[in-house]
């Protein structure tokens, strides 16, 4: 594992106690398919919460969410779908989240949003 | 998070309109739509807010955010809304404070690296922030000066975004807003004369016509062979023409303004001196009446409003140019209907034609011979059409100078040439008369009077008047000619201190409208 996806790898550990905290069951992690990934999948009062986390380090690139492209969100809503199909839960209420973990010196700020589309 | 406004100004034409500028940060993922009737330019806002931010250690926050610029239905373009578009999104991200920002008008295209550029317009935004009852804003500081011409309306000037909004609130390091404008030359005064009526020698009779030109508002039509001096008696008019009012002088700034390109008009077009605009022969049809696509700009004509207008070789230009210029010579304005609404441009100039008298230019010139066949020479002067030389009370035949002249101009013996500031008084003087005559009408000079009100109201001698009469009988002066004669007689009247048409006045008077064919004479 190279030092980007130990990044990543840490900011989905973040977001996993960030939302078990609130209350959401984790259900899946890292569930990939043959058209991507997705972070997590949470369970929060029989909603199936689909998040995607984007961590950073440092903010010179731009905020977060900034690199949750219109693209990345169709992917998202796609992959969605195909994990319903696969878990044959379908008729469940479902909902997209966006996470960013931001390390910047030494502290770690969560910023989520939710029924991003 | 709340809606927060800031506000800017539309133009179209000379008018503009308050535009109320929302920005919304809604909790979704990052993305910023500007929506409201923007043109390319305007759009392109997004891109240079979002850098300028950046640059200036402010940056837009990471969600949507949504810019509407109300009212939607008027049509909104170029760069002078970024400054408004930042102060609205940092007002709605709570970097500066929403209750000051909305207290102050905000005008400026943003670069980059957040510095504030400079835009055309600026004076007439402002009138018009001010007449919708705004009465602060902040401009780039190239337009203070401008923007300070506004009485009763505070401005203050801003070189960067950081300043702007250090100004409201936000903690960003940055230098202050400035008062006062930094200009590099002052404008001159209204007393300033560069080229004076005294450098002109001999041509007597064509300073007399100047000054009766000048005093009545008169349009002038120059014929004479190269070198006679047509250029140089035109360009001296506006040294002896009243300065403008303040009026004036915002109305002609306002229209500089809005046409001035790289957006920053210097400060000479801020002063009280008639304009002078003397276009070349081959100039566009758009650039001399104004134009331009979807949004219209001013073209020369109205440029030279409140001042003077100077077509040499008058006859060169398009016929298309010529016939167009009958609008403004009678309406005092220019309309131009585009698909984003109808622009009213005032355009009251003075026109002064200059002409040879044949495409050779020696006709009638005393030393060498012409060589145009007849022809040649009545096309060349048939170019200027019956209602357009109908609008054209003075008509002028010059000669050369004679070498006896210049000969006694060269040993100093200017015994003649009158000064500009001698004759501006004059020229003063005889308006101040005509205008008390006219008190209670629309008009203050001669050449606008009517024919009815002259008739009417300021009625001749029938006596003093025989000349003219004796003229429309024989039909050597059309009816319209005569009111010319008439108006003509009065400026002379002026200028003399008489408070009545002498039958000098009238003579003077047929002597410079000349026939009513230019051909011909």
């Amino acid at each position: 594992m190279n030092l980007r996806q130990d990044l990543g790898r840490y900011g989905e550990d973040r977001a996993a106690i960030y939302l078990e905290d609130l209350g959401y069951e984790i259900v899946d992690r890292n569930w990939r398919s043959a058209s991507g990934e997705i972070d997590l999948i949470a369970a929060e009062s029989g909603r199936i919460v689909f998040v995607e986390v984007k961590t950073r380090n440092g903010s010179g690139y731009g905020h977060p969410f900034e690199a949750i492209t219109p693209d990345k969100v169709v992917r998202m809503r796609r992959l969605a779908a195909e994990w319903c199909a696969q878990k044959q839960a379908s008729g469940v209420r479902i909902r997209l989240d966006a996470i960013s973990v931001l390390i910047s010196g030494g502290r770690v700020s969560i910023e989520h949003l939710k029924q991003v589309f | 998070m709340a809606v927060c406004k800031s506000y800017a100004v539309s133009l179209l034409g000379l008018n503009g309109t308050i535009v109320e500028i929302e920005a919304e940060i809604s909790s979704n993922l990052p993305s910023f739509v500007l929506v409201g009737l923007p043109d390319a330019s305007l759009s392109e806002a997004r891109d240079r807010v979002r850098s300028a931010a950046h640059n200036s250690s402010l940056s837009l926050p990471g969600r949507r955010v949504t810019v509407n610029l109300s009212p939607a239905a008027v049509p909104k373009r170029g760069a002078i809304f970024d400054l408004a578009i930042a102060m609205a999104i940092f007002a709605a991200d709570s970097k500066v404070r929403p209750d000051s920002v909305i207290e102050w008008v905000h005008l400026g295209e943003l670069g980059l690296d957040g510095t504030l550029r400079g835009v055309a317009g600026i004076l007439p935004s402002v009138l018009a922030a001010k007449r919708a009852g705004y009465s602060k804003v902040i401009v780039p500081i190239e337009n203070l000066a401008e923007a300070q011409m506004v009485s009763g309306v505070q401005a203050m000037g801003a070189s960067n975004l950081a300043s702007v909004a250090a100004f409201h609130g936000a903690r960003v390091k940055a230098v202050a807003l400035v008062h006062s404008p930094v200009v590099a030359t002052e404008p001159p005064g209204a007393d300033h004369i560069e080229l004076d009526l005294g450098d002109v020698i001999g041509q007597d009779d064509a300073v007399d016509a100047l000054t009766i030109a000048a005093a009545g508002g008169h349009h002038m039509l120059l014929i004479g062979p190269p070198g006679a001096g047509k250029t140089m008696l035109a360009e001296r008019l506006p040294s002896i023409l009243p300065p403008q009012t303040h009026e004036e002088a915002l109305e002609t700034a306002a229209l500089k303004s809005i046409a001035a390109i790289g957006g920053v008009i210097n400060a000479s077009a801020l002063s009280r001196g008639r304009p002078f605009e003397s276009p070349h022969h081959s100039a566009s049809l758009v650039s001399l009446i104004g134009g331009g696509a979807s949004f219209p700009r001013p073209g020369l004509v109205s440029l030279a409003n409140n001042g003077v207008l100077f077509l040499d070789e008058a006859p060169e230009f398009q016929r298309s140019f010529l016939e167009a210029l009958r609008q403004p010579l009678e309406s005092g304005e220019v309309l131009i209907h585009r698909s984003s609404g109808v622009a009213r441009f005032p355009a009251r100039f003075q026109l002064i034609m200059a002409a040879n008298p044949c495409p050779c230019g020696n006709f009638s010139g005393q030393a060498r011979a012409c060589v145009c066949v007849p022809s040649a020479r009545l096309a060349y002067l048939n170019k200027l059409s019956g209602p357009l030389l109908d609008r054209i009370d003075v008509r002028l035949r010059l000669q050369a100078a004679k070498p006896a002249q210049l000969a006694l101009a060269s040993l100093g013996a200017r015994q003649v040439g009158r000064s500009s500031t001698e004759v501006r008084n004059m020229v003063l003087m005889a308006r101040e008369r005509a205008s008390r005559r006219l008190s209670g009408t629309p008009w203050v000079v001669n050449a606008h009077v009517p024919g009815s009100y002259l008739r009417r109201h300021l009625r001749l001698d029938s006596e003093i008047a025989r000349p003219l009469n004796l003229a429309l009988d024989r039909g050597k002066l059309s009816m319209r000619g005569y009111d010319r004669c008439v108006r003509l007689a009065w400026s002379s009247a002026d200028l003399a201190g008489s408070d009545s048409v002498r039958a000098e006045d009238v003579a003077k008077a047929i002597s410079l409208r000349g026939g009513d064919q230019v051909t011909s004479w």
